[in-house]
């Protein structure tokens, strides 16, 4: 296909018609529904290199996002850090799980690497919830302070749109430069085959779980974002239903597309707040998206709009041909 | 001290059965058509709540129970036709995006239609308790292990006996072949999920006296039973039904030993600890399968 846009610019592009998205939707509750659809984006961003290009899966990765948030609000609250060193220490704390589990997990293949994050994933959850002294337990964890970051306090819901949005902005330029450099070459041959990979003299332990940690690394800063827009953080949050979701929306996204990653987050997390009108039967009817979505859409919203661009430029090919 | 260790692993062998009745469905879904089935625990949650319900409705215990088990045999071959059958080509994380849809979708059908209480089917033969060496046995528990027993049993004969169990051990080797000696590879992926959700059903049906049900409980259930299958080490059958049997004692020694609290999270660490020790289960052969 060709390419429509030259590489730096539609990040640019993005980051312009995120920006110019809350002076459209003005509404307060769509703000909000937006800023959980760049915080989700950028968890499922991480995700997506990790599933998409290098093509290890993980379902635990929601305890990521929950580490950075738990991290950050405990330290913050509890110990009264300033919030930038919480946010940090949040940070470093899920990259450095991820390195603990990464080490073994990486070395198992398919299902059982699945089983593996899986069970890592319940694990955090049930110590969220078990750890009443520190983390107020199911119930969940109140009193985050709102972020501020530089003397400046993100007060409206606006501007903390704005702050996640460029932080989503940022993290799709650095994904997309990723991706074309050396180190996504080998991601995408460790994909295709490992053995093939090994043998090409890539060093696929190390990009594995150098790719894993990145991953973890996007989820803790959406984690701390999360926590400190939200003021509360609860378990429910961070379980096994999340991992799910998050995994939901790579593939239902398009594998191994950034704009995707960034689509399938928007749709999924927007798609519920279309469906409360629905009442009783929006569950219902999310799960039937679903299956029809991969029925239908077997690339994703991604490969879906590809083929959709690829025969709209056929039918215009064809009429200037006739022309 | 005796008597409490036998208590834990009673209720643990019990508990364990269902575990690997939801395993041993998994396992027979992905052998035959390499599809890992997230909604496994939902025709475990199907067999239990209907069971209840067709019980509510006046009929007597086994005929409810059987009627249960037909239903939600009946909506595993629907899955496979309506959900999986047009979809068979796509990539295996798709299939699992599908069959999460799916779940989502029955959960949701259950509680719209029964609600979100949690019921408790009555005993199959009385509640007083056995004294067995110290420790209490419930009828029920005899009910679990001996159904189970009975399945496998079942399903041992079913596979080496008849033409449709060797239809799909074939399509467990190797699908393209299985089809060229003229197997319907269709008609045996049905049958998998038919047969899976039948196995699930029992499961949840006999176990609903122990732990009560409800239009969630399938979401538990089916990841314990996937941890099982992957403990037994995937693909094989029975290694999936000693696997929940595994977990279900030591979930039950370590709600009884150490924290009940943590009761889940110590079978979990177990299986990571197992899972980084020997990569591909208990009794699994080696494999290298992508997702």
């Amino acid at each position: 296909m060709r390419r429509a846009l030259p590489g730096a610019l539609s990040p640019v592009l993005f980051f312009a018609a995120a920006m110019a998205a809350p002076f459209v939707l003005s509404n307060q509750y769509y703000v909000s529904v937006m800023t959980l659809c760049a915080i989700n984006a950028l968890i499922v961003l991480g995700l997506n290199l990790l599933l998409g290009f290098a093509g290890q899966i993980s379902l635990g990765h929601a305890a990521f996002f929950g580490i950075g948030a738990y991290a950050s609000a405990i330290l913050t609250t509890t110990y009264a850090w300033p919030i930038w060193a919480g946010m940090l220490a949040g940070v470093c704390l899920a990259a450095a799980v991820a390195w603990l589990i990464g080490v073994p997990a990486l070395k198992l293949h398919g299902h059982y690497l699945a089983m593996a994050t899986l069970g890592f994933g319940v694990i955090v959850q049930i110590a969220l919830n078990e750890t009443t002294w520190l983390t107020g337990g199911p119930s969940g964890f109140v009193g985050v302070p709102r972020l501020t970051l530089f003397g400046y306090t993100f007060a409206s819901d606006r501007s903390y749109y704005f702050l996640c949005a460029g932080t989503l902005a940022l993290a799709v330029a650095l994904s997309r430069n990723l991706i074309a450099s050396r180190t996504g070459r080998a991601l995408r041959a460790i994909h295709t085959s490992e053995g093939a990979a090994t043998a090409m003299g890539v060093h696929t332990s190390r990009y594995k779980l150098f790719v894993f940690i990145l991953s973890a690394v996007y989820a803790a800063v959406a984690g701390v974002l999360y926590a400190h827009y939200l003021g509360f953080v609860a378990p429910a949050s961070f379980g096994f239903h999340f991992s799910v979701q998050l995994i939901t929306m790579v593939v239902l996204g398009g594998m191994a597309s950034i704009w995707g990653a960034v689509a399938g987050a928007a749709f999924l997390t927007s798609l519920p707040e279309f469906l409360r009108a629905l009442e009783n039967i929006d569950i219902l009817v999310y799960g039937l998206v679903l299956v029809l979505c991969m029925i239908y859409l077997p690339g994703g919203l991604a490969g879906g709009a590809a083929k959709l661009a690829k025969i709209l430029s056929n039918r215009i090919a064809g009429h200037a041909g006739r022309a | 001290m005796f008597g409490g260790l036998l208590q834990y692993v009673i209720s643990g062998l019990t508990v364990g059965s269902a575990y690997g009745l939801t395993a041993l469905g998994f396992t027979m879904i992905f052998n035959t058509t390499g599809v890992i089935n997230f909604a496994q625990g939902e025709f475990v949650m199907l067999g239990g709540m209907m069971s209840v319900m067709l019980h509510q409705a006046g009929l007597n215990l086994p005929a409810a129970v059987i009627l249960a088990v037909a239903a939600a045999t009946a909506v595993g071959a629907a899955v496979e036709r309506l959900a999986i059958r047009p979809v068979r080509r796509a990539t295996a994380i798709n299939l699992v995006i599908v069959t999460i849809g799916v779940s989502i979708c029955l959960r949701g059908l259950a509680m719209l239609a029964w609600g979100k209480d949690t019921l408790r089917l009555p005993n199959f033969s009385g509640a007083a308790p056995l004294p067995v060496f110290g420790a209490s046995l419930m009828p029920q528990s005899l009910w679990v292990l001996g159904v189970t027993l009975l399945i496998l049993l079942g399903l041992r004969l079913f596979f080496s006996r008849s033409i449709h169990g060797k239809g799909m051990l074939a399509c467990a080797y190797q699908r393209k072949a299985a089809y060229l000696v003229g197997i319907s590879v269709e008609r045996m992926a049905m049958l998998s999920f038919a047969l899976s959700a039948a196995t699930g059903a029992v499961g949840g049906a006999i176990l609903a006296p122990l732990t009560m049900t409800s239009y969630d409980v399938g979401v538990m259930l089916g990841l314990k039973g996937f941890a099982a299958a992957v403990l037994g080490g995937l693909g094989n059958p029975f290694g999936a039904a000693a696997g929940g049997l595994i977990l279900g004692v030591l979930e039950s020694l370590g709600a009884g030993y150490v924290s009940s609290a943590y009761k889940d999270a110590l079978a979990f660490i177990i299986l990571l600890v197992l899972l980084f020790v020997k990569p591909s289960g208990l009794f699994g052969r080696k494999s290298a399968e992508r997702v």
